[in-house]
């Protein structure tokens, strides 16, 4: 009888986990598909943050049209870079989702038709690659391999955009057991995101964007 | 003790009970033209490994191994194929731009180099779909093969 007892309860046990990890799985699902929606149509996201966003225009008035639509994205790439720099994986995550964020609220009006489409590789991608740099805290390594697809976005989609910043194009030939990594810095000083305090200073500058 | 029958009694009734509960399958015989096997010329053996290792969880179809047919484990995988297909569908691979193309083959590169993918939940109960370190070498040439190309 009492064997009988530990066995029902065991059931039970068993059960009740199963259902609660069940659960988890489809609200998971759930959010990501919210936030896709989000990605196609951002007004809930405008509405939230129209202060934040009023005081930036003001002063992006005086600068280039075009190149300040980028300012967003580059603050918040470069600060999920320096995270990583800083071996700080929950700073890149919440980083990550900043950068997620701006990819979403960019502006495609003032791209030349011919580029539009892949403008909208780039961004897709890149937020892609955001969102997992921002769900994926505590697994560093995993969190680098996707700012090493992001950095590449980010380079092109500059490329098209132009920057309001001087950027270096930094190189490590290290990374990817020697397939090397690029990143775009803000500062001739190399800080290597890739390896962070292992291998800090293993880098070159390949070019000066501006 | 009585107690405790009434409430291995009504644990039994929620057991027989979600049973009746449907959910959804995944399951579809045709395979669109985006298919990655119908988009690029893939060897036999890189798609015997695609097939059996990546596609239950990550294309329109899957092969239902029989404690899905018990919940809660249907609920269980059902969360992981719609969570699986998101990421990544390869029966809709073709119509990804070559961006995403070649982030995906990255990032499967290093998935399955960290051993993240398949799952080991998965791979637990589905042993063939566990990649030898062969495999493992096939696949990675494979893609990188791709990944020079595209």
């Amino acid at each position: 009888m009492k064997k009988f007892k530990t066995a029902l309860g065991m059931v039970a046990i068993a059960l009740t986990l199963l259902t609660v990890m069940s659960c988890k799985d489809t609200k998971k699902s759930d959010e990501h598909m919210e936030m896709d929606q989000d990605g196609m149509n951002h007004k809930g996201d405008e509405n939230m943050e129209m202060d934040q966003n009023g005081m930036q225009n003001d002063e992006m008035m005086h600068q280039d049209q075009k190149t300040s639509k980028t300012t967003a994205i580059l603050n918040s790439y470069l600060e999920l870079k320096n995270a990583l720099v800083a071996d700080n994986t929950e700073v890149a995550a919440t980083t990550g989702k900043t950068l997620f964020d701006a990819l979403a609220k960019f502006d495609q009006s003032s791209i030349a038709e011919a580029q539009k489409q892949e403008v909208i590789d780039i961004i897709e991608n890149a937020r892609e690659q955001a969102e997992h740099i921002s769900e994926n805290s505590g697994k560093m390594d995993h969190q680098r391999e996707h700012f090493e697809i992001l950095s590449n976005d980010i380079k092109d989609l500059i490329a098209i955009t132009g920057t309001d910043r001087v950027l270096y194009k930094t190189f490590c030939p290290m990374y990817n057991k020697g397939k090397g990594g690029m990143w775009l810095s803000e500062t001739k000083e190399i800080k290597n995101p890739y390896f962070g305090s292992k291998m800090m200073k293993c880098g070159e500058i390949q070019e000066e964007i501006k | 003790m009585k107690v405790l029958k009434i409430i291995a009694f009504i644990l039994l009734l929620t057991f027989v009970g979600i049973q009746f509960i449907p959910t959804s399958r995944n399951q579809n015989d045709i395979v669109p033209a985006t298919d990655l096997m119908q988009v690029y010329n893939v060897p036999e053996n890189v798609e015997v490994i695609f097939k059996t290792s990546c596609y239950d969880c990550h294309s329109n179809n899957t092969a239902y191994p029989w404690y899905n047919k018990i919940q809660p484990g249907s609920w269980i995988m059902e969360g992981h194929i719609k969570e699986g297909k998101s990421e990544l569908n390869f029966n809709e691979f073709g119509s990804y731009s070559e961006r995403r193309q070649k982030s995906k083959f990255k990032s499967i590169l290093s998935q399955v180099k960290d051993g993240e993918m398949p799952l080991a939940s998965y791979t637990l109960i589905h042993r063939d779909a566990k990649l030898s370190e062969n495999e493992k070498k096939t696949l990675e040439d494979w893609i990188n093969k791709m990944l020079e190309s595209l």
